[in-house]
């Protein structure tokens, strides 16, 4: 079409079974105002290279599937727009940290491992059945909590967290903040159940307080306000440990 | 020879809210069960999460489970069965609690009881919501709620690539491992599909890109017919272009619909008189299929506001203030912003209807018992029979629970009563035979793109099934997809042939199943000679026609030919079909959804 605008896409990529390292491959393509970084890799893929391998659903930031690295800024695709990365071109790679499975796709076995770990669920002082009727909560008990629940499970802010860049067993930010969001809540008595995971050295103390990882969350979750806000409860925990003879077991 | 395969006592295949809900309740139900749970997407990126606006179920004093029925069952234009809308509305509130005590973040009023919010085509209030979140947050509850049952064994990224059916019995499912590409057999005596939709059918939708109805197309290949595929809803308010939602919640907030003369047109179709406003069952709180079709009406009389991506009206949210725009609508807040570049605490944004849902699917009855032995199926690849001709909002999140439950207990049933391993020795060769095509497909050298064959899908739906149907264009669409089957089976050419992560594979194997789902859609809209919900013609078959068809359809698969159609009664038990009317007329009549 006479006068699109293009744009040059420097995509990564790597097959595991043909490619020693990963390389950039770059793809020109058209775009306009509201064509999303997404929408650029599924032009390539419907129409110069359907082997391009990435991983997309929603479209509208909310799935969490599209997670990737926009100019060396973890960044969900279809959040971000061509227009913003003109005149070009513009690198797109797999979310660092994690390993990459091909091209786009990483690995996401050890994110979801570390979920079931933490027991991120609600774990009820008695059980409740729906007869009982719903708990009570105020919108103000709810405050406590709400902003860490609208964690999408993206993985962003792995990407962006160096300390999980180098320690792959720390817990890390969205599972910490997943874990506040659950003992924050007034409907919950699951906290002594999680104690082990966030006061492990991979767990809150394991951040150091980079704080990148809020600052790419798409959702506002602050992770990194989740694991300090944490922090004091851990040092209460370890004290009231040393003064208990069985060590560490119970509600302080 | 299939190497690898899984026996478990029941196979569920979808991890959105159905498939999820129905793996908690067999988990509940047996808790020695082995439940296979099979997702092409990890759970929390299915689709359930893009729902906004609310779940429906009874909580206020002033309401009564018969006005959540007489509503439903209006708003599907009398095509519902109404036995299981009694037994539908009857268990939505006590999902929506158990919800709420899996710890799922419901929207509280002041002194913390949950709230409810207007929707369309309802009453009054009963939509539960979080937000404009609901989707996001029931998903989210629902998945972490599963990680509790050790007895529910996800398989992650693992694709259904057909069902396994022995002797006139579902026993199992064969799945491609998407990391490998490797065939895997599951076997089990009960399968529940909770696939979700078809939406993908069409260009403009706003459904996620995994919505391609492979689970009916599966059954329906396997010999289950379709219902009601005709009925295809268009969401009133959509972003042009992408088609991403703009919640209902919006109107049901207080948000109005303005066209090119800032006239808020709804009032010149049946919904009005506009003030007061918000009130329920009027203007913009009518229900989606009369919406849609005001557009186009308005549209044809060029009086949407044009805009880049075509057509628009405007939804105008700024009376509401910013204070409730940001509390109730966060995410269309951040979705107007980023995406339409609209900011509507200031300005109005522009939305056209696109299509939404899946009115029709596989048969099933209150149990989610589908016409197969061992096969069941919820959510919205199932039709029960409670959303008719046209689904109200805030209905379909309240269904997967109601029916995934229902499905995950009475599979659970059946798995305990059939036991394991009995079509072991023919399950095998029927894995091995299903993944035949699929395998040759990475071996076509000659075939057209992915992309032609679906944009030339996609041109059809558009054109010729769209918000108003005739005829001669129905005739067209099922001559189109009768062609596009063709086309597809002589072949796909992939540019890439290797196993690890082939999406481009995938999507060519979800396309020949969303081509047959197109084509029962297109066949069945041909042979309803009247308009009913949303299925509206501009021919000689306008009005509705209970005399002929106060039925459902049923399309039989016929393999590469089209469809043999026949119709089954409706299940009336107390509703006798009335007029539907909102607005004045509904008032005039004492708002009982006469």
């Amino acid at each position: 079409m006479a006068g699109e605008r293009t744009i040059t896409l420097e995509v990564q990529r790597f097959h595991p079974e043909a490619d020693e390292a990963p390389y950039l491959q770059p793809y020109t393509i058209p775009f306009s105002e509201g064509t999303s970084v997404l929408e650029g890799l599924q032009h390539i893929k419907d129409r110069l290279d359907g082997s391009l391998t990435f991983r997309w659903s929603c479209r509208m930031a909310v799935c969490g599937s599209c997670g990737c690295m926009i100019d060396g800024e973890p960044a969900l695709a279809c959040r971000a727009f061509l227009r913003d990365y003109a005149p070009g071109p513009v690198r797109v790679a797999p979310l660092d940290h994690l390993p990459i499975r091909r091209d786009l796709v990483v690995d996401q076995s050890d994110f979801l491992a570390k979920l079931e770990r933490a027991r991120t669920y609600l774990i009820p002082a008695d059980e409740r059945t729906p007869a009982d009727g719903a708990y009570r909560q105020t919108p103000e008990e709810m405050a406590d909590y709400y902003d860490y629940a609208q964690c999408i499970n993206c993985l962003l802010c792995y990407a962006a967290c160096p300390q999980y860049g180098w320690d792959q067993a720390f817990t890390g930010p969205a599972v910490l903040a997943l874990v506040q969001r659950y003992d924050l809540d007034s409907r919950d008595a699951g906290k002594d159940a999680r104690r082990a995971v966030v006061n492990a050295d991979t767990g809150v103390w394991g951040c150091t307080l980079v704080g990148y990882c809020s600052e790419v969350c798409p959702k506002g979750v602050d992770p990194a306000r989740a694991i300090n806000q944490r922090k004091p409860a851990s040092v209460a925990d370890y004290l009231l440990g040393w003064l208990r003879p069985s060590g560490g077991e119970g509600t302080p | 020879m299939t190497e690898r395969s899984v026996d478990s006592d029941l196979v569920i295949v979808g991890g959105g809210g159905a498939g999820l809900r129905a793996a908690i309740a067999a988990a509940e139900a047996d808790p020695g069960l082995r439940i296979a749970l099979l997702s092409k997407v990890v759970p929390m990126r299915s689709h359930t999460v893009a729902a906004e606006g609310g779940a429906a179920g009874v909580a206020r004093a002033d309401d009564s489970l018969a006005g959540h029925f007489t509503d439903t069952v209006a708003g599907g234009d009398w095509l519902c069965d109404q036995d299981v809308v009694e037994r539908f509305v009857a268990a939505c509130p006590e999902e929506m609690v158990r919800l709420e005590q899996w710890g799922c973040p419901w929207s509280r009023q002041a002194d913390g009881r949950p709230q409810v919010r207007f929707f369309g085509g309802m009453t009054t209030q009963r939509s539960w919501y979080a937000a404009d979140k609901t989707g996001f947050h029931l998903l989210h509850t629902l998945f972490q709620t599963t990680l509790r049952y050790p007895g529910i064994e996800r398989y992650d990224e693992y694709y259904c690539a057909d069902l396994l059916v022995d002797d006139g019995e579902a026993c199992g499912v064969l799945a491609l491992e998407i990391a490998s590409g490797e065939p895997v057999r599951f076997s089990a005596p009960a399968v529940i599909l909770a696939t979700g939709g078809a939406g993908r059918a069409y260009g403009q939708n706003t459904n996620a890109g995994i919505v391609t109805g492979e689970g009916m197309a599966m059954a329906y290949a396997h010999g289950v017919p379709l219902r009601d595929m005709e009925f295809v809803q268009w969401h009133p308010t959509t972003l042009p272009g992408s088609g991403i939602l703009i919640t209902e919640g919006c109107r049901g907030e207080g948000g109005v619909l303005t066209n090119r003369e800032g006239r808020r047109y709804l009032q010149d179709y049946g919904l009005g008189p506009p003030e007061p406003w918000p009130r329920p069952k009027a203007m913009e709180l009518g229900p989606r299929d009369w919406l849609s079709q005001a557009f186009w009406r308005e549209d044809q009389a060029g009086r949407t506001v044009p805009t880049a991506q075509g057509a628009a009206v405007q939804l105008d949210l700024r009376q509401l203030g910013e204070a409730r725009i940001l509390e109730r609508l966060p995410l269309i807040t951040d979705v107007a912003r980023r995406f339409a570049g609209v900011d509507p605490l200031h300005a109005p944004i522009p939305v056209r209807p696109a299509v939404h849902y899946t009115m029709g699917g596989i048969p099933t009855d209150a149990e989610g018992a589908a016409p197969l032995a061992g096969l069941f199926a919820a959510g919205e690849c199932a039709s029960t029979g409670i959303h008719g001709a046209n689904r109200l909002g805030s209905n379909s999140l309240a269904e997967l629970l109601v029916f995934g439950r229902a499905a995950g207990e009475a599979a659970a049933r059946r798995a305990r009563e059939a036991g394991r391993r009995r079509h072991a020795r023919a399950a095998a060769q029927l894995a091995e035979a299903a993944a035949r095509p699929a395998l040759a497909m990475l071996r076509n050298e000659r075939g057209e793109r992915v992309a032609a064959l679906r944009d030339a899908l996609h041109a059809t739906m558009e054109r010729h099934v769209g918000i108003f149907r005739n005829q001669a264009g129905l005739e067209q669409a099922c001559a189109d997809l009768a062609e596009l089957r063709e086309r597809y089976r002589r072949g796909v050419r992939l540019d890439d042939r290797s196993r690890i992560y082939n999406t481009e594979w995938l999507s060519a194997l979800e396309l020949g199943h969303t081509l047959q789902v197109a084509e029962a859609m297109a066949c069945s809209a041909r042979a309803r000679l009247e308009s009913r919900g949303a299925h509206r013609r501009d021919d000689a078959y306008s009005e509705r026609d209970d005399e002929r068809f106060l039925v459902h359809t049923l399309a039989h698969a016929r393999g590469e030919a089209a469809p043999a159609l026949e119709h089954a009664p409706v299940t009336i038990t107390r509703a006798a079909p009335q007029r539907r009317a909102y607005g004045a007329a509904a008032e005039a009549a004492g708002g009982e959804g006469a």
